[in-house]
């Protein structure tokens, strides 16, 4: 890495977060660390889905699958033999299963591994489809490991989920993870791989004149994707400290495309505001939940309705601001100092 | 396993593939002509659902005039989800239209889930569909009797339109090229908003149908069979409405069959569907009656 002026500064950033997260952790109110951690968590699962999804352009809709095989596998790793035994009343666990236990960090890594291993097989029948069609395979799969966790017993408990958790997930996980997942992501898109995948998104075809090995370049985006989504769900598992097959639904991979489309397909700057916005905004947005007295109107809460405004704001974002935020641009250094300079970018 | 069981389960096979068969018919025909994979449409049998379930339940309608109000109104429903959300993206990415359907589906539910509330519903089932007939010691329910009976006759009704009508011609004429079709004078949002209301009748003849047969209903009860007619337009060759009717049959029967046959595996039916699916999109694409859209028409 060049030591040169938008290195240091970028450097600089990262530690003023970091300061941010020890102020944070200390002076913070209980419930505000708990939205930060959430924050955190999902800046590093839409990260991951931007990439696939507007970075490469493979619209896909898998990512609450590979969050379940990561939490699923975290979990198992991270429970206790003595805790799985009284858990598991169904069937006993399959012993391997039933003995293994480790600390938090390998758990975490194992299950960043194995979904992208699961990424990587899932990524050849997928690949070989485009557009809409791709996107309706992959819902397919994230509903295909719910009916697996659902079914396995042995291994996931079925439908009884894994409970009790040990809480190792604090701010400074989610802090560290989130910005490896970043310093990672924005790495790759700025590679050779990075513009071969947007090559990918713009003309397929064209790419494939030029020579790009598309499989293999949508493969690395999937499966970096999934690596990171595995260890979103490992933290979020530890967070949440139970998990069955109901937990990721099919609304998470809602709540995370909102994000990239909010933050901008395509932009990962834009995806990390895009995450605060959208993660705090629904927290705001609970007040349209709660029962309210308007001029001596008593308006009585109205659960779910949170989410009717999520969806009409998707709905007006995607005819109006198709854009997002940012739209596939990178927020940078240079464009700041040549807006202090005065020139155009 | 005896003759008996598998004829029985033979014809709740085919009762349940008829109930994909109308779903999928909307997928297919919205896809034909605006390219464009309605994720709401499932969630337009869920609205039929609730639609009848006012008219009997609340406004105490007859069976027969909540059924059709009901069909009516979700047709409308389709319309307007047409005119408000996908009109606009016509000529943007088919990927901000997808986005877009996503949301639609999610508005539909939550604001069904906000109305009517997450308590799963009964449905009154008119007694004409209750009741059970025997024959030499195989019992047909009514209600799997009547339900392919009546996805024929609509089938035939839908055929009938787009093959001797003007309006029908003018569909077919939209999924070979819109702007030829356009150039002709004829009001092309005019016909792709009939597509969408004749495909959201369908589906939401197929919801109070889904309905009489497992009467709880909630507000996400269109998702798992909406995906699956999906699968079924697919398997059929997405853009034709009898491939689709038989994608439906297909799936429905293969579902059944396979959890009667094979017990253990009755826990992984809901992901029968997309294996086919990937099956058929990996070794024939174009499905079973389909033409390549992407290639062969243009």
């Amino acid at each position: 890495m060049k030591i040169d002026r938008n290195n240091i500064l970028t450097i600089l950033a990262i530690l003023v977060f970091f300061l941010f997260v020890w102020w944070g952790s200390n002076h913070l109110t209980a419930y505000a660390v708990r939205v930060w951690e959430d924050t955190l968590i999902f800046l590093m699962l839409s990260a991951g889905y931007n990439l696939i999804n507007g970075v490469t352009g493979q619209f896909s809709l898998e990512p609450n699958g590979f969050v379940a095989i990561g939490a699923y596998v975290t979990a198992i790793l991270i429970l206790t033999p003595a805790q799985k035994e009284s858990m598991f009343i169904i069937e006993p666990m399959v012993p391997w299963l039933a003995n293994l236990h480790m600390s938090f960090l390998p758990a975490l890594i194992i299950g960043g591994i194995v979904t992208a291993f699961v990424g990587f097989l899932l990524g050849f029948p997928v690949f070989r489809v485009r557009g809409d069609y791709l996107a309706i395979v992959t819902l397919g799969f994230g509903l295909t490991i719910r009916v697996v966790s659902n079914n396995t017993i042995t291994i996931t408990n079925g439908s009884l989920g894994l409970k009790g958790l040990p809480t190792y997930t604090n701010i400074w996980w989610c802090a560290v993870w989130a910005v490896i997942a970043m310093i990672v992501i924005m790495r790759i898109v700025d590679s050779a791989f990075g513009r071969a995948m947007k090559a990918v998104r713009d003309d397929e075809d064209a790419a494939i004149a030029m020579g790009i090995n598309t499989l293999w370049i949508k493969q690395i985006a999937f499966v970096t994707a999934a690596f990171f989504e595995g260890v979103g769900g490992g933290l979020l598992a530890s967070l949440i400290t139970i998990i069955s097959p109901t937990v990721f639904t099919f609304f998470l991979t809602f709540e995370l495309l909102i994000i990239i489309v909010v933050g901008g397909l395509g932009s990962m700057t834009g995806t990390a505001l895009a995450t605060v916005v959208v993660v705090w905004g629904s927290e705001l947005l609970r007040v349209v939940e709660q029962p309210m007295n308007i001029f001596g109107l008593h308006i009585p809460g109205i659960p779910g309705m949170r989410m009717v405004v999520f969806s009409i704001l998707l709905i007006i974002m995607m005819i109006f601001a198709r854009e997002g935020i940012m739209g596939q641009k990178e927020f940078s250094w240079d464009w700041i100092f040549n807006k202090i300079k005065g020139k155009r970018a | 396993m005896d003759l008996t069981i598998i004829l029985q389960q033979l014809v709740n096979g085919v009762s349940l593939g008829s109930l994909y068969g109308l779903v999928a018919i909307g997928y297919t025909m919205v896809y034909g002509v605006i390219r464009l994979i309605n994720f709401a449409h499932g969630d337009i049998m869920m609205v039929g659902m609730y639609f009848a379930f006012t008219g009997i339940a609340m406004m105490f309608l007859p069976w027969w005039a909540a059924f059709l109000l009901s069909m009516l109104a979700s047709a409308l429903v389709g319309v307007i989800v047409d005119r408000v959300a996908y009109k606009p993206l016509r000529n943007a990415s088919r990927i901000s239209a997808l986005i877009t359907a996503i949301g639609v589906s999610f508005f539909l539910e939550n604001s069904f889930l906000v109305i009517y509330g997450g308590v799963p519903k009964a449905f009154p089932i008119p007694s004409v569909f209750n009741g059970a007939i025997n024959i030499h010691s195989v019992i047909f329910p009514n209600i799997a009797i009547i339900t392919p009976i009546v996805a024929i006759v609509f089938l035939l009704i839908l055929l009938f339109i787009l093959h001797k009508t003007k309006y029908g011609m003018a569909m077919r004429a939209l999924s070979f090229d819109i702007d030829t079709v356009r150039i002709m004078g004829i009001n092309v949002d005019l016909v792709i908003s009939l597509v969408f209301a004749l495909g959201s009748f369908l589906a939401a003849l197929g919801g109070i149908f889904w309905a009489m047969r497992y009467p709880a209903i909630n507000p996400l009860i269109g998702i798992m069979p909406g995906l699956k007619a999906f699968a079924a337009a697919v398997l059929g060759g997405i853009g034709s409405v009898t491939g689709a009717a038989l994608g439906g049959f297909i799936i429905g029967v293969t579902e059944i069959l396979v959890v009667a046959l094979f017990p253990a595996l009755a826990g992984y039916k809901d992901a029968f569907a997309f294996l086919f699916l990937i099956f058929v999109l990996l070794f024939k694409p174009t499905g079973i009656l389909g033409e390549d859209l992407e290639r062969g028409r243009f």
